[in-house]
């Protein structure tokens, strides 16, 4: 077995290795604005942040906030003055990205994308352009916050997942190691030096960081416990009392990727724009009659929590599509957490059970 | 401060069986915020919490909860709220109990963990001593494991402008009123900053703030005043008065929309700011127009469940409106 590349980036030499990567592709990188650290295209003067998890997940990367997927202009000409013709213009992006500074949660989420949009014969043509321009440099945690539950959704603070490259932070500097293939071959163009023995020390760093995490109960195995609710709105209805039905909770998360088409015309021209939606906003399943299957916060908080933990897994060979980043628990506006919906499910389902065979 | 919550508690207690439900706060799961707690049986009363970090108003429930008994613990910020619903008639007085206490200011969960630079790391939070006592996971915090943060430096940007600390009115006042947090300087005022801008930096400021705005309407969801929800004008698509684009300018048309809509009746809670993921600074836009209201009619929002908003009603002749010196 070959040996994976592995080189070393002192920390006072990342920004301009960083810098010489920008020459030639976009690096976004997480860079502090404010109280909050967001995914942005690398500003040497702003600097970049790698302390603790950005307030926005990598994934504009490859699936951006709103996306032209075609550029139209209605025309007319002179020898047929009734006749309209429409020019159609294909948008199909090819700039070579780097996302540096994800979280392994966040690199497992590209994962989950994979499985949807990169499907086998089913394959969505921007998402893989992207994808496949996109190199992922993650950067392995040091100190998980008490709202990561990575290890209780099948990752860990040092998982490769969904990565090219796997940096460990020690204490003068970073030890990058390849993943993949293409990883191995970017990494190989570079000029760094060898990491040699530190590759040791990297590997029981990211040890007892995972070693440290306060163990918890795992919910890999809540597909069929969250299923079994589907038709129990009064579960539904309590756990999400609370929630004020915004989409804070799916824009920041690494792994939603629900999305909505539009065609956006001014005068003769326009675009098509395939942008983010989610599931917690009323608009989403409104039909065109009016009816809407997901009148309530309930109905909408159980496609969530569902799609994560029962309807994905069930379709993916049992992996969850929640890769336990927690933020959306940091950042909801009145602190749902959704561990403790999971937890209950998975609690009350087996009373249920216990019932059941008495 | 220990046995004036029990007071509290004890109050709700007593006035539970007469109410459907009392929404309170409740420990959240971060240990830096608190989250609202719905009680509806009496072994729940003992979960409620009253601290900095009840910094969510829960005013915003209770156009929902109408028809309904409904007891609701409030600051005083959140009772302008309540005012601001009952003047427009979008909830019952009869049917609505108020509980408070003195507030002391609430804390803002980024500062704090700003203040210990361990980004997400911080385990667990006591308030004690006028200030913040912060345990971290790791050995980021200056000596060790725990780090004080003052008070003054943990506060919420909206408490330093805090009109009234207590719940007015308050049908069951727990322990002694108090005033707003004593804060040694007021941090500067986006807004007076903005005002002295020219139009064109003003735009380029809201171009760049909009540029980070996700768009996920968590201002508006919080927004206590917000009443047409599922039904906002910014998601339609008939008529089509915001695009699907990242256009910034698309953004701040929502932001404009918000703003114009609560404009008159903003009480400046400051919970669109607070519920914003990205930390944008969208309350400014509301002061702005309270500004121009309190200019034009010398009145402030919240303050009188007895008045009438000034957009709520039509005079002929308007004191400081000389439309026939125009």
């Amino acid at each position: 077995m070959v040996m994976p590349a592995a080189r070393y980036i002192k920390k006072d030499g990342l920004m301009p290795w960083l810098e010489r990567v920008a020459e030639s592709r976009l690096v976004l990188a997480p860079r502090r604005q404010g109280k909050r650290t967001v995914f942005l295209p690398l500003d040497p003067a702003a600097g970049i942040d790698l302390n603790g998890l950005a307030a926005s997940s990598p994934k504009q990367a490859v699936l951006p906030r709103s996306e032209t997927l075609l550029e139209y202009t209605y025309t007319k000409t002179d020898e047929v003055p009734s006749r309209t013709g429409l020019d159609v213009r294909e948008v199909i992006p090819d700039r070579p990205t780097l996302v540096f500074g994800s979280r392994p949660c966040d690199a497992k989420g590209f994962t989950v994308f994979d499985r949807v949009y990169d499907a086998g014969k089913k394959r969505d043509v921007y998402y893989c352009a992207r994808r496949e321009n996109t190199l992922v440099a993650t950067v392995a945690c040091t100190e998980p916050a008490p709202t990561c539950f990575c290890h209780r959704v099948g990752g860990g603070p040092g998982e490769t997942d969904g990565s090219d490259l796997l940096l460990t932070e020690l204490t003068e500097g970073y030890v990058v190691e390849s993943v993949t293939e293409r990883g191995e071959a970017f990494l190989l163009e570079q000029d760094l030096p060898e990491a040699g023995p530190l590759v040791d020390e990297a590997r029981k760093t990211r040890e007892a960081v995972r070693a440290a995490m306060p163990e918890g109960e795992p919910l890999t195995d809540a597909p069929e416990h969250v299923g079994a609710l589907f038709d129990d709105m009064a579960f539904w209805d309590e756990v999400t009392a609370k929630c004020l039905s915004c989409g804070a909770c799916t824009y920041i998360c690494p792994t939603c990727y629900c999305f909505n088409i539009t065609d956006e015309s001014k005068g003769g021209k326009g675009v098509r724009v395939r942008t983010w939606d989610n599931c917690m906003s009323f608009q989403f399943t409104l039909e065109g009659s009016g009816h809407n299957p997901r009148p309530t916060k309930g109905h909408r908080m159980r496609n969530r929590v569902g799609h994560k933990f029962s309807y994905y897994p069930k379709l993916h060979d049992g992996n969850l599509s929640c890769v336990g980043c927690g933020r959306c628990i940091v950042h909801c506006p009145v602190s749902m957490d959704i561990r403790s919906i999971v937890s209950k499910a998975i609690a009350c389902t087996e009373t249920a059970e216990e019932q059941a065979d008495d | 401060m220990a046995s004036r919550l029990e007071e509290l508690k004890d109050e709700v207690r007593k006035a539970l069986p007469e109410l459907d439900m009392v929404i309170a706060w409740a420990a959240g799961p971060d240990s830096l915020s608190h989250t609202p707690l719905f009680i509806t049986e009496a072994a729940d009363v003992d979960r409620i919490e009253w601290d900095p970090r009840c910094s969510q108003s829960l005013a915003g429930y209770l156009p929902g909860l109408r028809g309904k008994k409904i007891g609701i613990l409030a600051k005083g910020c959140d009772a302008r709220s309540i005012v601001e619903l009952l003047q427009e008639k979008l909830i019952d007085r009869e049917n609505v109990t108020i509980f408070g206490m003195h507030c002391e200011g609430t804390v803002d969960p980024d500062k704090i963990r700003s203040a210990t630079s361990c980004g997400e790391g911080v385990h667990s939070v006591e308030i004690a001593g006028g200030g913040v006592k912060i345990s971290t996971g790791g050995d980021a915090c200056a000596d060790g494991e725990t780090c004080m943060v003052g008070m003054e430096d943990a506060l919420m940007g909206k408490c330093f402008r805090c009109t009234g600390a207590d719940a007015e009115p308050c049908d069951h006042f727990v322990g002694e009123h108090g005033e707003p947090p004593a804060v040694s300087s007021v941090p500067p005022s986006t807004l007076d900053m903005l005002e002295a801008m020219g139009f064109g930096d003003r735009l380029h400021f809201w171009e760049e703030q909009m540029d980070q705005c996700i768009r996920c309407y968590a201002c508006r969801s919080a927004c206590p005043l917000c009443v047409c929800q599922d039904q906002c004008a910014a998601q339609s698509r008939e008529p089509h008065w915001i695009d699907q684009t990242d256009n910034p300018r698309e953004k701040l048309m929502f932001q404009a929309m918000h703003a114009l809509h609560t404009a008159g009746r903003c009480t400046e809670c400051g919970e669109c700011e607070r519920a914003c993921p990205m930390d944008l600074p969208i309350m400014t836009l509301k002061q702005a127009l309270n500004r121009r209201i309190k200019e034009l009619f010398d009145y402030e929002a919240g303050k009188d469940p007895e008045q009438t908003p000034p957009l709520f009603q039509f005079r002929e002749e308007e004191e400081h409106i000389k439309e026939r010196k125009w």
